[in-house]
């Protein structure tokens, strides 16, 4: 990975700093470095700094890089092994590696002198998996060059980000901020947004990334001017009108943008007129990104888009026009286009994207549950919640305290942003011709 | 009922429904420091919502967010009348 320039450069969280002028005669890999050149390394290291660590020392080395995204569990590690034909795993020293592999190679900080110097180099392949709607996630593969399609040069930028950079729009921030000549500085999983804030104005920092949800949080912090961006950057989610006036009335020095971009179809625009949607005239640009609305679904083409997906027996990812379907849905009023939301009903709650089938498997779960629909219901905090139409077995049932006791049962079963918010009591529920349950979009 | 009570009783039933501890709820208490996070933040204004008929954290209008239980009061006494 080829660094700008800059001396003192570095990438910090609370608890490590990353000198990335060290990196030359260093590693966080040590000498397990050399053993997984030319391998397909599964990454899994809980600490964000320890993983932006590896992520460095193994582009150029690594035949691909398998990047698991925070809170994975081991036991989601088997299909994307196999998958990948992972022959390596990098895992946090702190910890046993969380699978057999030929090769374990633990991951820690400081960095540790590198006693040869790095053999360059290959063109790695960066896998990052999505979920799916059931079984095993996709996996998008990229490389550096479409991962860093939309990263222009640029003066000096002092960035940070509220995102983690193991999921799509982190990972840009990290890039932008490694390809620049400034540092970057990311949070900690259990830094609350006031002790971040504070660290962030330390640390000087002019550029800052994040989700409408994280910059709602920034909004009803009283630490939000202890920073002054010169930029503001919003995505992951529909930003609306209300959060984008907000801002401006917070920081009237930034340039508060808001991009759009997937992890398949790659960062395609940023709007910095301030207002939500987007011009509907750059559907006719002729620019890097072609832009193409088909039933509704805002399609993209461009050299920024992943690859392919990996796998035997994986989708295409582009049409042979090599248009890639983002699945997010579009509509125009006046000279502008809106997002409506996903495509199949999923729901994106504060960047989480949620597939309702999931959530009305556990409310059907429950004994009293014949039927459930589940859907978005649109939010100013976290700009979508799960809510649910449900049909019970027995009509004559009495609503009063079923309501609690199936969300109850719910919060059991699922992490409580799935969780329905509430519940609506219906006779019965919509379906399609086909007989399937009749979602939105 | 006044937005006050509206408010805190609606913030009490969120903490009970999503397993949080509140802190006690006085005008100066900033509301991130409340023990509520952000989904329970979502779940109060749908809440609200669906009381009141308004969501001003949704209007176009809005450019300060509210930062106090206090602030949030007000908030919602403003776009109530």
């Amino acid at each position: 990975m080829e660094g700008g320039a800059g001396l003192g450069r570095a990438v910090a969280t609370r608890e490590h700093v990353l000198p990335l002028d060290d990196f030359a005669r260093a590693s966080s890999l040590g000498s397990h470095l050399a053993a997984l050149e030319g391998r397909s390394v599964v990454l899994f290291v809980r600490d964000m700094a320890k993983a932006a660590a590896a992520l460095i020392d193994l582009d150029g080395s690594a035949r691909r890089i398998v990047l698991c995204p925070p809170g994975w569990a081991p036991t989601q590690l088997g299909a994307v092994v196999r998958e990948a034909e992972a022959d390596a795993l990098v895992h946090d020293d702190d910890d046993a590696p969380p699978i057999a592999m030929p090769l374990a190679a633990p991951c820690g900080l400081p960095l540790q002198p590198l006693k040869t110097p790095r053999a360059a180099s290959c063109e790695t392949e960066w896998i990052l998996p999505t979920s799916g709607t059931s079984g095993p996630p996709k996996l998008v593969v990229h490389t550096l060059r479409t991962l860093t399609g939309a990263i222009a040069p640029a003066a000096l930028q002092q960035w940070a980000t509220f995102y983690d950079i193991r999921r799509y729009g982190g990972l840009q921030i990290f890039l932008r901020a490694l390809a620049g000549r400034g540092s970057l500085t990311l949070g900690s999983v259990d830094e609350g947004i006031d002790a971040f804030l504070i660290r962030l104005g330390r640390a000087g920092v002019t550029h800052i990334s994040g989700t409408p949800s994280h910059w709602r949080k920034v909004l009803m912090s009283a630490e939000a001017r202890r920073i002054d961006p010169a930029y503001v950057r919003l995505s992951g989610e529909v930003a609306d009108d209300a959060v984008l006036a907000a801002l401006r009335t917070l920081y009237p020095r930034a340039r508060i943008e808001h991009a759009y971009a997937s992890t398949e179809a790659g960062v395609a625009f940023a709007v910095d007129d301030g207002k939500a949607g987007f011009p509907a005239a750059w559907l006719e640009n002729d620019g890097a990104v072609r832009m193409r609305i088909v039933d509704g679904a805002l399609q993209l083409r461009s050299d920024r888009a992943a690859l392919r997906f990996l796998g035997a027996g994986a989708p295409a990812l582009a049409d042979e026009e090599g248009y890639v379907d983002t699945g997010d849905m579009v509509e125009r009023r006046g000279d502008r286009l809106f997002f409506l939301g996903r495509r199949g009903g999923i729901i994106n709650v504060g960047g989480a994207k949620i597939h309702p089938e999931e959530v009305e498997a556990a409310l059907n779960a429950h004994a009293a549950v014949r039927a459930s629909r589940v859907f978005a219901r649109a939010n100013a905090i976290t700009g979508a919640l799960v809510v649910a139409d449900v049909v019970l077995r027995d009509e004559h049932a009495s609503e009063a305290g079923l309501e609690r006791e199936i969300l109850a049962a719910c919060r059991a079963r699922l992490p409580a942003h799935m969780t329905p918010a509430r519940l609506r009591f219906v006779a019965d529920l919509p379906m399609t011709g086909a007989g399937k349950l009749a979602r939105h979009g | 009922m006044s937005a006050r009570l509206m408010i805190l009783d609606e913030i009490r039933a969120v903490a009970a429904q999503q397993d949080k501890t509140l802190a006690q709820l006085t005008d100066e208490l900033p509301l991130l420091d409340s023990g509520l996070d952000s989904l329970c933040f979502a779940v109060l204004v749908a809440r609200l919502e669906d009381i009141t008929g308004r969501d001003p954290f949704a209007a176009a209008g809005t450019s300060r967010y509210p930062q106090t239980i206090g602030d949030l009061i007000a908030f919602y006494d403003q776009a109530l009348v």
